[in-house]
């Protein structure tokens, strides 16, 4: 179990005292708490969840919310957190992706039906155009050295104004020709979810089990100490960028298939806002070197139960912003206050 | 600006049997000279303190050794074979590394994660937790580093637990040369201790030549063979650790200041 830099933080003190009975059991719940950071949006996910089916039942429980709730709400979350995890571990953010979640379909649907590619051949063209966002992210940010945050600031307005003139504010069928492959993407009710939960545990061990992953940290933690390590601290970040935006064309493409529409409105800012929240509600630090994937996924979780669950017990969508924000705020102070308690448990 | 001009450098002491040698090493930023005309010599087994005032040109040195960044102009020779480093991973490839004065250690990572860092070893596509943890446990014990364990965040270690990890990260690989940046600053005399016993163990073990930059005299004296003194980017002593003293060392450095100062007082006279 403890392989992880962030799970390895209470195997230094002392040797367990093992109070014995429920206050112990309570105890011991509460160290574990503590020491990790994803414990504590896993509670606060598993207490929400129960709420709402204390509370709504099976309106909550009902088949057809729960897709709504894990491959509607949560996914899109996840699979943006997932990359925009990485990005934040290793000092940069990327605000651009919720604009390639929008285009995505859009260039699939130019390729088929204007340029007459094969559904499958224009799904990878998609694909490739995540990578290639990454790509041009990477090179400004890494090679000419612009912040991620201006960097993404315009490739993002640049990918609206893309999505917006291509389109001509319209929006366009699902190609024919695609439609088959898109059960195994969306349209089967939990692929959408079992895509989340498969790409979480393949990040997870990339990041605490991979070279990869530890340079990540190493490139956020300590930038010139990575470098004078010899990391090619650039070509991690290079990456970084590109996976990010390619989980962005994934979503997009899942949104697609989920909606059976491709809709100019579809980018966002919105897919970025809700990936990072859930970041940083998962315990992801800004400023680098701090993160974990399973935090993002509980995070997500945490938002998509928010998210579908308010409408269900009569709270309109408008004040859910109220608790996010308020949820930010909390989660960050309860971060900044754990890692002092940690830090002070260690000396 | 020069401060001071010494008369010519400073004999070589016995050039023969030399792991590493720099001849005429210069470095310009641009317009600054932060070092001009090095020589330096180490001998295999050798412990050389390099010492100067701050922004004499150490850490300048030191860099260029390392493979961080080439000089302007002069030549390395490792082994008597002429070498150019075109990376920090170059110069490791080819046995010399540093241990830096701003700790290269990732605070967030382990102890033993940092003993491997870009060195890890793997399974394809995973890291073997597992046997990067028993030789690290193995390698700090060997070299009597004392550390809560391998488990521990590098931000959880003392100042001196963490730049024992960092040296002993170093000696890790084998070097043939080991370049420490500082290896006592800002640290307690006890944490001092642990690095100089470290250092000691190194040099009775006789594997591995060192470079060591240090303010300490004292301590530089002690532990080292020889001294070399750089000021104003040039070498204006080489001498054997135990045919000079803390005071003679002490001397040139302000010897250095005073001409400075008369200098400056001079051209405001004049002025």
């Amino acid at each position: 179990m403890s392989e992880t830099a962030e799970r390895t933080i209470g195997e230094t003190g002392a040797p367990q005292q093992g109070p014995t009975g429920v206050g112990g059991a309570m105890i011991r719940g509460l160290r574990l708490l503590g020491r990790q950071r994803e414990a504590t949006v896993f509670v606060i996910a598993v207490a929400l969840f129960l709420y709402f089916v204390i509370d709504k039942g099976s309106d909550f429980t009902s088949k057809s919310n729960q897709v709504l709730l894990w491959s509607n709400f949560t996914t899109p979350i996840i699979i943006i957190a997932l990359g925009e995890v990485f990005l934040l571990i290793c000092g940069e953010i990327d605000l651009s992706v919720g604009f390639v979640v929008g285009f995505a379909p859009f260039l699939m649907h130019f390729l088929t039906d204007f340029y007459g590619f094969p559904g499958l051949l224009a799904i990878f063209f998609a694909l490739l155009f995540g990578l290639f966002v990454g790509l041009v992210n990477g090179f400004f940010t890494v090679t000419i050295g612009v912040p991620s945050f201006i960097t993404t600031l315009g490739t993002g307005f640049i990918l609206l104004g893309l999505i917006n003139t291509t389109s001509h504010d319209q929006p366009a069928q699902v190609p024919a020709d695609v439609l088959g492959i898109g059960k195994w993407i969306a349209n089967y009710a939990w692929a959408p979810i079992i895509w989340a939960i498969l790409l979480t545990a393949v990040m997870h061990v990339v990041l605490t089990r991979t070279r990869w992953g530890l340079h990540t940290v190493s490139a956020g933690g300590n930038l010139l100490g990575a470098r004078e390590a010899g990391i090619n601290v650039g070509r991690i970040k290079y990456g970084n960028f590109m996976i990010c935006a390619l989980f962005g064309a994934f979503v997009g493409l899942q949104q697609m298939y989920y909606t059976s529409n491709i809709s100019p409105t579809l980018g966002s800012y919105q897919w970025m806002f809700y990936a990072v929240t859930a970041a940083v509600i998962g315990g992801t630090a800004m400023l680098g070197g701090v993160g974990t994937i399973i935090g993002a996924f509980f995070g997500a979780v945490v938002l998509g139960i928010l998210l579908d669950g308010f409408p269900l017990i009569g709270v309109s969508a408008d004040p859910l912003f109220i608790i996010f924000g308020a949820a930010i705020l909390v989660a960050m102070v309860a971060n900044v206050q754990l890692t002092k308690l940690r830090e002070r448990g260690q000396r | 600006m020069r401060a001071t001009t010494p008369p010519g450098q400073p004999e070589l002491i016995d050039p023969g049997g030399d792991v590493l040698r720099c001849e005429h090493i210069s470095k310009n930023y641009g317009a600054v000279t932060a070092l001009t005309d090095v020589n330096l010599h180490l001998k295999r087994g050798e412990v050389l303190g390099l010492l100067g005032d701050n922004g004499a040109g150490k850490s300048t040195l030191l860099k260029i050794l390392c493979g961080f960044q080439p000089p302007s102009s002069g030549r390395i020779l490792l082994e008597d074979r002429e070498v150019a480093f075109k990376s920090v991973d170059h110069a490791r490839s080819l046995g010399i590394d540093a241990v830096y004065q701003d700790l290269a250690l990732v605070n967030q990572l382990t102890v033993f994660q940092n003993m491997f860092l870009n060195r890890e070893k793997i399974r394809w596509p995973l890291v073997r937790n597992g046997a990067m943890r028993k030789e690290a446990r193995e390698h700090l014990d060997e070299m009597g580093v004392q550390i809560p364990s391998v488990n521990a965040p590098v931000a959880t270690l003392s100042g001196g637990q963490r730049q024992a990890v960092a040296v002993a990260r170093s000696v890790f690989s084998n070097p043939k040369i080991l370049l420490l940046d500082e290896p006592l600053a800002a640290m307690g005399v006890k944490e001092g201790a642990i690095i100089l016993d470290l250092i000691t163990r190194l040099k009775s073990e006789g594997n591995v030549s060192i470079i060591m930059i240090a303010h300490n005299y004292a301590q530089v004296i002690e532990v080292c063979d020889r001294i070399n003194m750089i000021q104003g980017g040039q070498i204006t002593l080489d001498k054997q650790a135990s045919e000079t003293s803390a005071e003679e060392l002490t001397e040139l450095v302000v010897a250095e200041y005073r001409q400075a100062l008369e200098e400056r007082q001079r051209a405001e006279r004049s002025a």
